[in-house]
């Protein structure tokens, strides 16, 4: 095994997975990677985390900084494609390494990018369509009522509608509270929001609004930039609504603060 | 048509401060795509159409100048005069021409998006010629002396209220209430018809241009492009090269996507063929027609990387769709095409300098190309624009230099997480009581419009390291 692989569990028979923490969990959320890891280490996989990730290069490929966002891909390519499979906890960086790395690159690098690409998943789409995780007797993690919002890349470019639903609904006994316009962009978009904040503000009011016409106390989805964005929404009208990225609410992590909320 | 693209952001300022207008555009986008859908899942082969009037269209393009040769040969066999404009002044001049030579006053026109680019109208106008709309939508907005906010519904941003205000200051005709919508169509129906009965030239545009027959197609839901091609004296058909498919069969085969994509319904009221002048058995139609064909940078277009752009059949989805759009309304572009297709199809036809900001007034959040009837990778092409302004420094220093700084940390990453490891604990313990930022430094971007969350008190690798370092004490005091 690679140096830089430090084992988390002791080895085990099932599937052997890379976790891509992705940038914004490793700086604003560590518990999204660690609710990743355990929820991962139930379905009966053996994880471990490639020390010397950074970042997919998302931020400077939609800038249209395509040379920046060369050697950055071709690192990742490097760091984690002697994995088995790897897990993303993001729809928008799984999407970045399995349509956006084999657009950027050519000849070789495409080769290897596409056979990243074909081992790697999001992580609703890993535990559920791939180790197909169960209770295995434990209790249902008990939640109050949840609404989830499609992201955008995970949506349309890997296809993830159905398996966070299936997975609250089978880990935490939980029927998500569908909110208008699910699949209408939240005004993220990476650099777009504070490119074009004005217009993004519009959007994130709207997507907000229609979260909380369902009543929900708590809104989750798979991207952290968008949770971010909602979360900050929030707080900022004093909206009595949680929102947590969907990892935590699958392994029942609900202890600490929700995003944007002190202690 | 005088082009505002440069203040895109300021445009978009204004328009979200007409909080009637936004809540318009708002059910708008909401109705839109729900008509759309209807449309489509009751058509059990859309995507399998969809990729065939893709090759259809990719390979009538691969093809223009053998389909063009073929189309412009049958049509002049058919009685046609067939032009070839370069530039929207090339279109103009040889339009004013026809009209001239006829000794033209009065002008009945159809909708048309190229004679929108090409500012054809003013041009006439300023010939002292009376240059009449008769799309309803255009009617409206022509004597709003508005430009179009959607290229299918070009009035859709003015309310019932407002258009009969219009009227009643516009129309000459006594007192009167206007009290429903009918009778606002009643109205203008009664204006225009005047028109059409006085008008000596009829100027219309196509939605596709037949090879092996010469002729052109419309698709109106008025009737009024038969208005204008078969009452007036002379037609002048004006439309762009782009539009030539080779049978008619896939001129048929692209109708059926255009109209469920455009406004949900299985074919619009009025779909037309039209072939040439009158022939001597014909009771009636024109005496004279013209097709005008313009290039406007269109061969530039087929020549470089967003040649796919060409495929768009103008159906209006990727606007209904788009949450940008939806947000800021058509003119907020500043130019003729709104939406996810105006922010290329500007660039690409005027200047990238003009309209830097419109390929970033783009998410990529791909719903515009997963309604796109002609399967345009539209946010890659939108991030292709993006890059060309990354590599002509059309994007701001400071931006692009910090994008640079960002990947070049991230390529190294000892420092990024040494780094962040020192930054991330400290903004933490900055933020911790509240868990956010109001306001922080060089974020006004965000905080304008919602808090900063604080990040977790570290960043996950410093965690990580230290659990697995603890783990391996553990084992190894055992």
């Amino acid at each position: 095994m690679n140096k830089q692989h430090l084992d988390s569990t002791p080895p085990s028979k099932g599937f052997r997975v890379s976790l891509f923490v992705t940038c914004l969990a490793d700086l604003f959320r560590p518990s999204v990677a660690f609710a990743s890891i355990k929820l991962l280490e139930q379905a009966g996989c053996e994880v471990t985390v490639p020390l010397q990730q950074t970042c997919c290069g998302q931020p400077t490929y939609n800038t249209g900084d395509y040379e920046s966002t060369i050697p950055l891909a071709q690192q990742v390519i490097e760091l984690l494609e002697s994995a088995d499979y790897v897990v993303v906890p993001s729809g928008s960086c799984a999407g970045m390494i399995c349509h956006h790395y084999p657009r950027l690159l050519e000849g070789e690098w495409r080769d290897r990018a596409l056979q990243l690409a074909a081992k790697t998943f999001e992580l609703t789409t890993f535990l559920s369509d791939i180790v197909h995780i169960e209770l295995n007797g434990r209790n249902p993690v008990k939640l109050p009522t949840v609404t989830y919002h499609d992201s955008c890349a995970g949506l349309r470019e890997l296809g993830i509608k159905g398996q966070p639903r299936k997975l609250l609904r089978e880990l935490c006994d939980t029927q998500v509270k569908e909110l208008q316009q699910t699949e209408v962009c939240c005004g993220f978009g990476g650099t777009f929001c504070t490119k074009m904040p004005e217009i993004s503000g519009k959007m994130v009011g709207d997507k907000l609004n229609n979260a909380l016409a369902t009543e929900a106390k708590i809104l989750t989805g798979g991207d952290l930039g968008c949770l971010l964005n909602i979360a900050g929404r929030a707080t900022r009208q004093g909206e009595d609504i949680e929102v947590r990225h969907i990892a935590e609410l699958l392994c029942g992590d609900l202890d600490g603060p929700a995003i944007g909320e002190g202690k | 048509m005088k082009q505002t693209s440069e203040t895109f952001l300021e445009n978009a300022s204004e328009a979200l401060k007409d909080a009637g207008k936004a809540q318009r555009r708002d059910l708008l986008a909401l109705f839109t795509p729900m008509v759309r859908d209807a449309a489509i899942n009751n058509f059990e082969n859309f995507q399998t159409l969809r990729q065939h009037v893709k090759k259809v269209r990719q390979h009538s393009l691969d093809n223009l100048d053998h389909y063009l040769a073929q189309f412009e040969q049958e049509a002049v066999r058919n009685g046609n005069r067939v032009h070839f404009a370069r530039d929207g002044d090339e279109l103009n001049s040889i339009v004013l021409d026809i009209c001239q030579q006829h000794s033209a006053r009065r002008i009945a026109k159809g909708k048309s998006m190229v004679t929108e680019e090409t500012g054809l109208n003013d041009f006439l106008q300023r010939a002292n010629l009376d240059v009449m709309e008769t799309d309803l939508g255009e009617y409206i907005i022509q004597q709003a002396g508005e430009t179009p906010s959607h290229i299918v519904g070009p009035a859709l941003h003015k309310s019932a209220a407002e258009i009969r205000e219009l009227f009643l200051d516009k129309h000459d005709l006594g007192p009167r209430e206007l009290a429903e919508t009918a009778d606002l169509v009643a109205e203008a129906r009664g204006v225009l018809r005047e028109h059409f009965l006085k008008a000596e030239v009829g100027i219309i545009g196509a939605n596709a241009l037949i090879a092996e027959n010469g002729y052109t197609m419309l698709v109106t839901n008025e009737g009024n492009g038969d208005l204008c091609a078969n009452l007036p004296r002379v037609l002048i058909v004006c439309t762009t090269m782009d539009r030539v498919l080779p049978r008619a069969e896939d001129a048929s085969a692209m109708l059926r996507l255009l109209v469920r994509s455009a406004t949900g319904q299985p074919q619009t009221c009025y779909t037309s063929y039209y072939s040439g002048p009158r022939r001597e058995q014909d009771t009636d139609g024109p005496l004279e027609t013209h097709i005008v064909l313009l290039d406007n940078k269109r061969s530039d277009v087929l020549a470089s990387d967003y040649h796919e752009m060409l495929q768009c059949i103008r159906c209006g989805a990727c606007l209904n769709h788009c949450p940008i759009y939806a947000s800021v309304g058509g003119h907020a572009y500043g130019w003729v095409y709104p939406g996810p297709m105006g922010s290329i199809l500007t660039p690409l036809l005027t200047s990238l300098e003009q309209s830097a900001a419109l390929p970033n007034a783009c998410t990529s959040c791909g719903r515009c190309a997963e309604v796109c009837p002609a399967d345009i990778p539209l946010p890659d092409l939108l991030r292709d624009l993006r890059h060309q302004e990354a590599t002509e420094n059309l994007s701001s220093t400071p931006w692009r230099r910090g994008m640079k700084m960002h990947a070049w940390l991230a390529r190294h990453p000892r420092l990024y997480h040494a780094l962040t490891a020192i930054g991330i604990p400290l903004l933490h313990r900055l933020g911790r009581k509240r868990g956010r930022f109001s306001r922080l430094p060089m974020a006004d971007g965000w905080t304008s419009q919602r808090d900063f969350p604080a990040p977790q008190r570290k960043t996950f690798m410093q965690l990580y390291k230290a659990r697995n370092k603890a783990s391996r004490r553990r084992a190894d005091d055992r």
